[in-house]
């Protein structure tokens, strides 16, 4: 019998870490990746939800946000790729300019 | 202590430091490394929690495809260690009190104002298989269902648009 909070608390804390590593990292790719640990977050906390009140809504919405989720990577990404192609750096701190 | 309640203790102390682990290293692949492991042992949560198709979804489209995919763009670029470039002074120490004050906000609203005082059973039931989870998904969501193969489509073009060598 573990509580319903635990989960919750426990995905309140991956989502901070996910933000702070938005904040003070400066590599593209980490900040991708912090913004994945964001999600999965949000999507521990569906899961938990669902099983605590049996409804099976919120399995199917995480289905959609892993879906979401794949389809930002791909187009992000592929963003990053042309950015370095352009200016051959991908550090955040040299992109400050709309036109490449 | 039940064997539940350890494992869950276990298991979230993997998933808080490998997150940490993702925060703070250095090299790029150790951090998508750390953020796989991190996706492995969610992946368990789902199973604890009796949702053994979202479990198995984690592992194949998150530890799976999309970090093969960032491995293999950290490895293209080589970008694995970028060069330490002017920092604010200020930034580090704003961006951890703002983390602390998120993760005080969200401690506050969830524990002391809606009281969540639910405890999970521990049951294992049918009723979130795979069988149920596709009934759901081709009957009261096809329409989400559909527009989400839209989108897939629409990002896969996107992003053989955005790498296309300019002529």
């Amino acid at each position: 019998m573990i509580p319903l909070a635990w989960y919750i608390a426990l995905s309140a804390v991956l989502f901070t870490i996910g933000a702070l590593g938005v904040l003070v990292r400066r590599n593209p790719l980490v900040i991708f990746m912090s913004i994945e640990l964001m999600l999965n977050s949000a999507n521990l906390a569906f899961i938990a939800f669902s099983h605590a009140f049996g409804a099976l809504s919120g399995q199917v919405f995480v289905f959609f946000v892993m879906a979401v989720a794949a389809a930002e990577v791909a187009v992000g990404l592929a963003l990053i790729v042309a950015i370095f192609r352009t200016k051959h750096t991908i550090n955040v701190d040299e992109m400050n300019s709309l036109k490449g | 202590m039940s064997l539940e309640l350890l494992l869950f203790l276990i298991l979230a102390l993997i998933a808080i430091a490998s997150a940490l682990g993702m925060l703070l290293s250095r090299h790029a692949v150790y951090a998508a490394l750390f953020l796989v492991l991190n996706f492995a042992t969610v992946a368990v949560f789902y199973l604890l929690l009796n949702a053994p198709f979202i479990a198995m979804a984690q592992i194949t489209v998150y530890a799976g495809a999309i970090m093969v995919l960032f491995l293999f763009v950290i490895m293209l670029l080589g970008t694995e260690v970028l060069p330490p470039s002017p920092v604010l002074p200020w930034q580090r120490p704003l961006a951890f009190l703002l983390a602390l004050g998120l993760l005080a906000e969200s401690v506050y609203l969830l524990f002391f104002r809606q009281r969540l005082t639910l405890s999970l059973p521990a049951t294992i039931d049918p009723f979130s298989g795979p069988k149920a989870i596709g009934q759901a998904l081709f009957t009261g969501y096809l329409l989400p269902f559909e527009i989400t193969s839209i989108l897939l489509l629409v990002a896969m073009v996107g992003a053989i648009l955005l790498t296309r060598k300019e002529r």
